[in-house]
């Protein structure tokens, strides 16, 4: 008899301090059935990446505020790759204008949530990318 | 290469997966247990149990830095927080305090939810601090969920306990009430810096002189669980008080003074022989488990859910009792 948990790493990479969003999402995760695993602010890519591997997760969620998500995403899919982990899904929330929306999604990051996002869509598109 | 060979190498990926794997229950996570077992017994376990915001993860953080630090060890961290019984999810937020430990290819930090188990650990903790321990950490640390008065567990599983106090979270009877500080190996006064730390301290330690030399019993599955024979009459000669230690684990203060209170511990349980016996309560409570759970199992497969279902019914109805039931579907092959 298994018992399969999706997991999910709710990391804040950056140094922007601003994390009421992440802890939202984190909560409606956790109510939604899923284990998430808190990492805190101004996490490095490379801090995310290893957590990442360590606690096996499906889904990896990123919180940027800071409009640097065109530096950071790159660099932790990249990193998440180079360990191997290439069935990890990535989520974006933040600030993201739609011209870097294409440009993150051609990268690879399977979804992108802005302000107003219903964590009710967050957590459907997380099932489906998981169970898929 | 198989998952075990690689993770006998050192390959930190397969062993993130080998513990999904246990923690759910998957047929692959056994096979790779039974493959690994004859690499374990090695690591010292050390467990860090106490009321939640006690500043265990702070604390385990600095324990592990320390060690980190001074000793060249290998540090496995295994952080238990609870799941909800509602939903079966988690927030699992002890790394938070363990940000200074990232990038140190030595130190190994794993989350996990006690998915409906109760006494402060999952049921698959056990396992998987083997799997560590197999894979070659000198040291297992295991952090308990905020625990209460009864969440004792931990100490069927770890060679040695710590007990997170701090100042201002009750009077002294609850020194003297039965449960989680007689499991204590050592006892931990953390936030050493908050008013009220010194009486903290005095309770505890009233409480310890009062303590007179018992024998280590665990009621275990309704019968006691006693720790005897040659082990346990050599250790009555050399018998263990548990330390208090003030800590100040956000600064670092404190830290080397409980390592080294952690270290002689193991020394003790080794010239003691504590440590085989130690050793032995938790295989037999791994085993006693494994009995019950295939007990289960078997039951399941012999007794349809039909039939289950019906009995229920008639206990519902006020038919029958629970006991007679049993009695029904055991169909008197087990007494």
């Amino acid at each position: 008899m298994t018992d399969k948990k999706i997991r999910v790493l709710v990391a804040k990479p950056g140094l922007d301090g601003h994390d009421r969003g992440a802890k939202v999402v984190a909560r409606a995760l956790r109510d939604a059935g899923m284990e998430v695993i808190y990492t805190g602010l101004r996490q490095t890519p490379e801090m995310i990446a290893e957590a990442a591997l360590q606690e096996d997760v499906d889904v990896v969620g990123l919180s940027v505020l800071s409009g640097a998500h065109m530096a950071l995403a790159p660099r932790i899919m990249e990193l998440l790759r180079a360990n191997g982990q290439t069935h990890v899904k990535v989520f974006i929330g933040g600030i993201i204008p739609d011209e870097d929306l294409v440009r993150l999604k051609e990268m690879g990051v399977t979804g992108v949530y802005g302000p107003g996002a219903s964590t009710d869509d967050i957590i459907r598109d997380i099932k489906e990318t998981v169970a898929g | 290469m198989t998952t075990t060979q690689s993770i006998l190498n050192g390959d930190r990926l397969a062993l993130a997966r080998l513990l999904t794997k246990i923690e759910n229950n998957a047929p692959e996570g056994r096979d790779a247990l039974i493959e690994l077992f004859p690499h374990t017994g090695k690591a010292h376990l050390i467990g860090v149990t106490g009321a939640p915001g006690t500043g265990k993860s702070s604390l385990v953080n600095q324990l592990a830095l320390h060690y980190r630090k001074t000793e060249n060890k290998k540090i496995a961290i295994l952080a238990v927080d609870p799941s909800s019984p509602f939903t079966g999810g988690a927030v699992l937020g002890d790394r938070v305090r363990m940000r200074d430990l990232s990038g140190d290819e030595k130190v190994f930090i794993r989350s996990m939810a006690t998915r409906g188990s109760l006494g402060g650990l999952a049921q698959s903790t056990a396992n998987m601090t083997q799997a560590f321990d197999a894979a070659g950490f000198d040291i297992v640390i295991i952090e308990t969920v905020g625990a209460g008065q009864s969440e004792v567990d931990v100490a069927k599983l770890a060679h040695t306990t710590l007990v997170v106090e701090a100042p201002g979270l009750g009077d002294d009877i609850q020194a003297i009430k039965a449960g989680i500080l007689e499991i204590a190996d050592i006892l931990v006064v953390n936030k050493g810096d908050r008013p009220g730390v010194e009486n903290t301290e005095k309770a505890l330690k009233s409480m310890l002189d009062l303590a007179h030399p018992t024998e280590r019993i665990f009621r275990h599955h309704g019968s006691d669980m006693r720790i005897t024979g040659q082990a346990q009459k050599a250790s009555n000669s050399l018998m263990w008080i548990p330390p208090i230690k003030r800590t100040i684990s956000t600064e670092g203060v404190g830290i080397a003074e409980l390592v080294e209170s952690i270290t002689k511990h193991a020394e003790h349980l080794r010239i003691s022989g504590d440590w085989a016996v130690r050793d032995r309560t938790r295989l037999q409570v791994e085993l006693e488990a494994l009995i019950q759970s295939s007990l289960m199992n078997h039951f399941r497969e012999e007794v349809s859910e039909k039939k289950f279902n019906e009995v229920l019914e008639k206990i519902i109805q006020r038919n029958i009792s629970p006991y007679e039931a049993v009695k029904m579907l055991m169909n008197g092959r087990l007494k």
